[in-house]
């Protein structure tokens, strides 16, 4: 019987809650679809930037006036690519995320000294600033989301909720079981919109 | 008494407060056996439903023991007798109560001058639940003061447990006034969107009216698993598209009912729709999200029935009008008229067709409340339904 009423001490026995944590779940966040479809985004981003960085690490140098910079660039398109790689391919991406966050700090402190000195292209160095301070923001919000996240279930709890039927019965056999119950006509759909053969039976 | 009182967003304690006193000649006080955490108390606990002010007792889901009566409950009740107290407070003399519309009682809500202005016209006052519905205070304590308390109960057999009855009061009826409102017929795919307390009630309302299949959309495995339990399909949308599985297990058609059993606090699965929704909300250009609401009605059939038991509270943005109208969907609402069905559902639980309890995930003390206020909100230790003993 897969029910709940043919556990009769069910009431009494332990409660997941009193359980150690174990028991109740496994090491492995599950982050709500949203946050989950975020990180994809950013390790696609990360993806994109990285290539971007290694394939153009001299142009991007040169456009925010910091020539020497080109190789410092190429090394974090590289770190970009390996960090996409690990958001992409980790079954939990909350590391990767927050290593992203790192590497957002890091791209700011190589960009601001731009701002210093006769820097002719100071303008160029301000938008990439605020892009990486936008870019960082969103990071942090997928990383306090997927590090806030609930653990998954044990399997323990699993087999738990799978045998609370709440039915006598297995639930295949209880399907209409309430058909006897009438319901009363101003609570279902409006005459009008029953479906002819219904108003016709 | 102990209770636990609203303080603010996030902020919910279990304070010491003075026992409730008869007010009116209609009264009873309930010395409260048992009551439980309702997934609408956590639009309360976000602060996500405006109303609430600081020292409200929180809870609409309860049940106890009678203490004490006022003169004018007439019998009705009896010192030391044990009921379920619905969490829709009714006169049983208005007309809206005449015709069983409990829900929106034209008496009980005693700030009704706020509700007419909110909302049009009044509805029925609610215990634990703002200002708007009445300021009444809730059943998380120890003793609670029930208004009305001549109608507003409802009395179950002794050989039934507490835990079996208990959800009388509220989610059981919801799920069940929720499926009963979308006519299902015995071809019939009814979609359920949710698979938290209501979203489980609602499931098994459905399959015992005779559903040809129910279908439970959600993202969180533990609730999956009790949906399947209580033979639904599941769709986890976080790993695969509803609509296209929804139309999928229709031949393309798309599920003839659609069910919300979510409300205002909906997550998008796509974050894009996710963001724009809490953006909104933030600069308060809306304040309920549609995620769900925008969903059924692109996926419900042409003709078909959508049902909203998920609670609402304000204006929503992005409504597919469009697609409502054309479509020729019926829409069917609203807080649930717990007596009229109550009656009916006792004799099912007497008479061994479900057994509500099987929800129960949380075992604990009142003083424990707070902390599972948050646990059952951010769905963690595999919470699904606390239920409290003060």
């Amino acid at each position: 019987m897969s029910d709940a009423m043919s556990q009769p001490d069910r009431a009494h026995a332990p409660v997941p809650y009193s359980l150690p944590s174990h028991l109740t779940s496994d090491p492995r966040r599950r982050p709500d679809p949203a946050t989950r479809e975020l990180a994809h985004g950013l390790g696609w981003f990360s993806i994109g930037l990285g290539l971007t960085e290694v394939a153009f690490g001299s142009a991007i140098a040169r456009w925010l006036g910091m020539p020497r910079a080109a190789p410092v660039i190429q090394a974090y398109g590289v770190r970009e690519l390996i960090q996409g790689a690990g958001i992409l391919g980790s079954r939990d991406p909350t590391p990767w995320i927050s290593a992203r966050v790192a590497g957002d700090a890091l791209d700011i402190a190589t960009v601001l000294p731009g701002l210093e000195g006769h820097n002719p292209r100071k303008d160029n160095v301000l938008i990439a600033l605020v892009a990486l301070v936008g870019v960082t923001a969103i990071d942090v919000i997928c990383a306090q989301n997927l590090s806030g996240a609930p653990l998954n279930p044990s399997q323990k709890i699993r087999q738990d909720y799978r045998r609370r039927s709440g039915f006598r019965r297995p639930s295949k056999a209880m399907r209409g079981a309430a058909r006897d119950f009438k319901p009363p006509p101003d609570i279902i759909g409006p005459e009008a919109m029953r479906p002819w053969t219904l108003t016709n039976a | 008494m102990r209770a636990l009182v609203w303080h603010g967003t996030e902020d919910i304690r279990c304070d010491t407060v003075p026992d409730p006193k008869i007010e009116d000649e209609r009264d009873a006080i309930i010395k409260v056996t048992i009551c439980a955490i309702c997934g609408s108390d956590l639009h309360l606990y976000d602060h996500v439903m405006p109303g609430m002010e600081k020292g409200d007792v929180m809870g609409h889901e309860f049940m106890g023991e009678v203490v004490e009566t006022g003169k004018g409950v007439n019998g009705a009740l009896r010192k030391g007798e044990r009921i379920v107290v619905p969490f829709t407070i009714i006169c049983g003399e208005c007309d809206q109560c005449k015709r069983g519309y409990f829900s929106v009682c034209k008496r009980s809500n005693r700030n009704k001058h706020i509700a007419d202005k909110v909302f049009g016209h009044t509805t029925a006052g609610l215990f634990g639940y703002t200002h708007l519905t009445g300021g009444y205070q809730g059943g998380q304590a120890e003793y609670v003061r029930v208004p009305f308390a001549d109608k507003t109960h409802i009395k179950v057999p002794e050989h039934l447990s507490d835990e079996q009855v208990l959800f009388l009061g509220d989610i059981f009826p919801t799920g069940w006034q929720a499926a009963v409102q979308a006519d299902i017929q015995p071809t019939d795919t009814v979609a359920i969107w949710g698979a938290g307390p209501v979203g489980q009630m609602t499931l098994r309302s459905a399959l015992l009216l005779g559903a040809k299949q129910v279908v439970c959309i959600d993202s969180v495995p533990e609730r999956l698993e009790m949906a399947r339990a209580g033979g639904a399909i599941t769709v986890d949308n976080a790993q695969e598209s509803v609509v296209e599985r929804l139309n999928e297990l229709t031949d393309g058609k798309g599920p003839e009912k659609c069910i919300d059993a979510v409300g205002m606090e909906a997550h998008s699965p796509r974050a894009l729709e996710h963001a724009y929704d809490r953006l909104k909300q933030a600069v308060m250009l809306e304040s309920d999200r549609a995620a769900v609401l925008r969903e059924m009605i692109y996926v419900c059939r042409p003709a078909g029935i959508i049902s909203i038991p998920g609670v609402y509270g304000g204006l929503v943005d992005k409504m597919p009008m469009g697609a409502l109208m054309n479509k020729g969907l019926t829409i069917r609402t609203g807080q649930t008229h717990v007596n009229r069905w109550t009656d009916d559902l006792v004799k099912r639980i007497d008479d061994g067709q479900i057994d509500p309890s099987f929800v129960i995930t949380h075992r604990v003390r009142l003083d424990q409340g707070p902390e599972m206020y948050k646990t059952f909100r951010d769905k963690k230790d595999n919470c699904i339904k606390v239920v409290l003993r003060p």
